[in-house]
């Protein structure tokens, strides 16, 4: 391994394409990418399966009675914020910046904490109102598909501690900036699932 | 400057807000028809995922893998085909019910 891997921590696309350490980076990107369009594929049938599940709310209560535009904006905001700060915690990893990658980092999971915060208040709120998962067809599939999206984003949560500690106890490690440019590529596909879940769901449900 | 240098996250930034605000500000305004107000949310939509592809994922024509971009149209071909063939099924079908 190169000596001064810890000194020189490369953006994963600026490696030499040709070292061995680079091309096991390549790899493993390919691999996670391909993971990310399975995802992408399970997001669009959730999103089709609401389509089709919106209209049998069986004498339930709609989405315009249920949803909050406010909630949503904030929760959009968020999210989108976050994606933001998460770049800023990459730029930081290539200029080899350890502090502010842990900065960035540690606000990246403020702002994705409240979103989950937010979201779990919304769902509670709704089976509280009589308005559970069990309600309707319309509900199933929206718990199914919001649920779903914010399952991920809680595992994104987790994965930004795991990768904090590695980044606070082993540097900015190739292996570690590698892994940072994967946790990078999830949490920016999340922000894109949530486009469409705001596109789908909250606007044409309150219009 | 460099290829996906802060410029790219604040360009995207940006936009993004600009994306989210107007369908956000017209449906709590309800000041145009739904019919219309629903086109310019898909339109939106769509565009704010090619700005995150583009600035936030760094997806392009010059740098991204070959591979990486063979799986994002097959994909798309995957979700055209499932999405639009369940769609047209199940609508198809409910209207056949409703007669």
């Amino acid at each position: 391994m190169n000596a001064n891997v810890t000194a020189v921590p490369g953006h994963p696309h600026s490696e030499a394409p040709h070292s061995e350490a680079g091309a096991v980076h390549e790899q493993r990107e390919l691999g996670f990418w391909l993971y990310l369009m399975g995802d992408a594929v399970l997001f669009a049938l959730l999103f089709m399966t609401y389509c089709v599940m919106v209209g049998n709310t069986a004498g339930g209560p709609t989405g315009k009675q249920l949803f909050s535009l406010n909630n949503a904006a904030i929760e959009t905001a968020l999210l989108l914020v976050s994606s933001t700060t998460f770049g800023f915690a990459s730029l930081s990893s290539r200029q080899g910046n350890r502090p502010a990658v842990l900065g960035w980092l540690a606000i990246t999971f403020l702002l994705g904490a409240g979103f989950v915060f937010l979201e779990i208040r919304e769902f509670l709120g709704m089976i509280h109102a009589g308005a559970g998962p069990d309600r309707s067809g319309f509900l199933s599939a929206f718990f199914t598909l919001v649920g779903t999206h914010g399952t991920h984003v809680s595992v994104g949560l987790t994965w930004i501690l795991i990768l904090s500690g590695q980044v606070a106890l082993k540097g900015l490690s190739l292996s570690v900036t590698s892994r940072l440019f994967r946790l990078g590529l999830f949490w920016h596909f999340l922000d894109i699932a949530w486009v469409g879940i705001f596109s789908v769901v909250y606007l044409p449900g309150l219009l | 400057m460099e290829r996906h240098g802060l410029a790219s996250y604040l360009i995207g930034f940006v936009l993004a807000v600009i994306l989210t605000a107007v369908p956000f500000w017209l449906v709590y305004n309800h000041t145009l028809p739904p019919s219309r107000i629903m086109l310019i949310i898909a339109i939106a939509a769509v565009l704010q995922i090619l700005v995150h592809l583009h600035f936030f994922l760094h997806i392009n024509f010059t740098t991204t893998p070959k591979e990486n971009l063979t799986a994002i149209a097959f994909t798309a071909v995957l979700i055209f085909l499932m999405v639009g063939g369940s769609l047209w099924i199940m609508i198809d079908l409910h209207q056949r019910m409703a007669i």
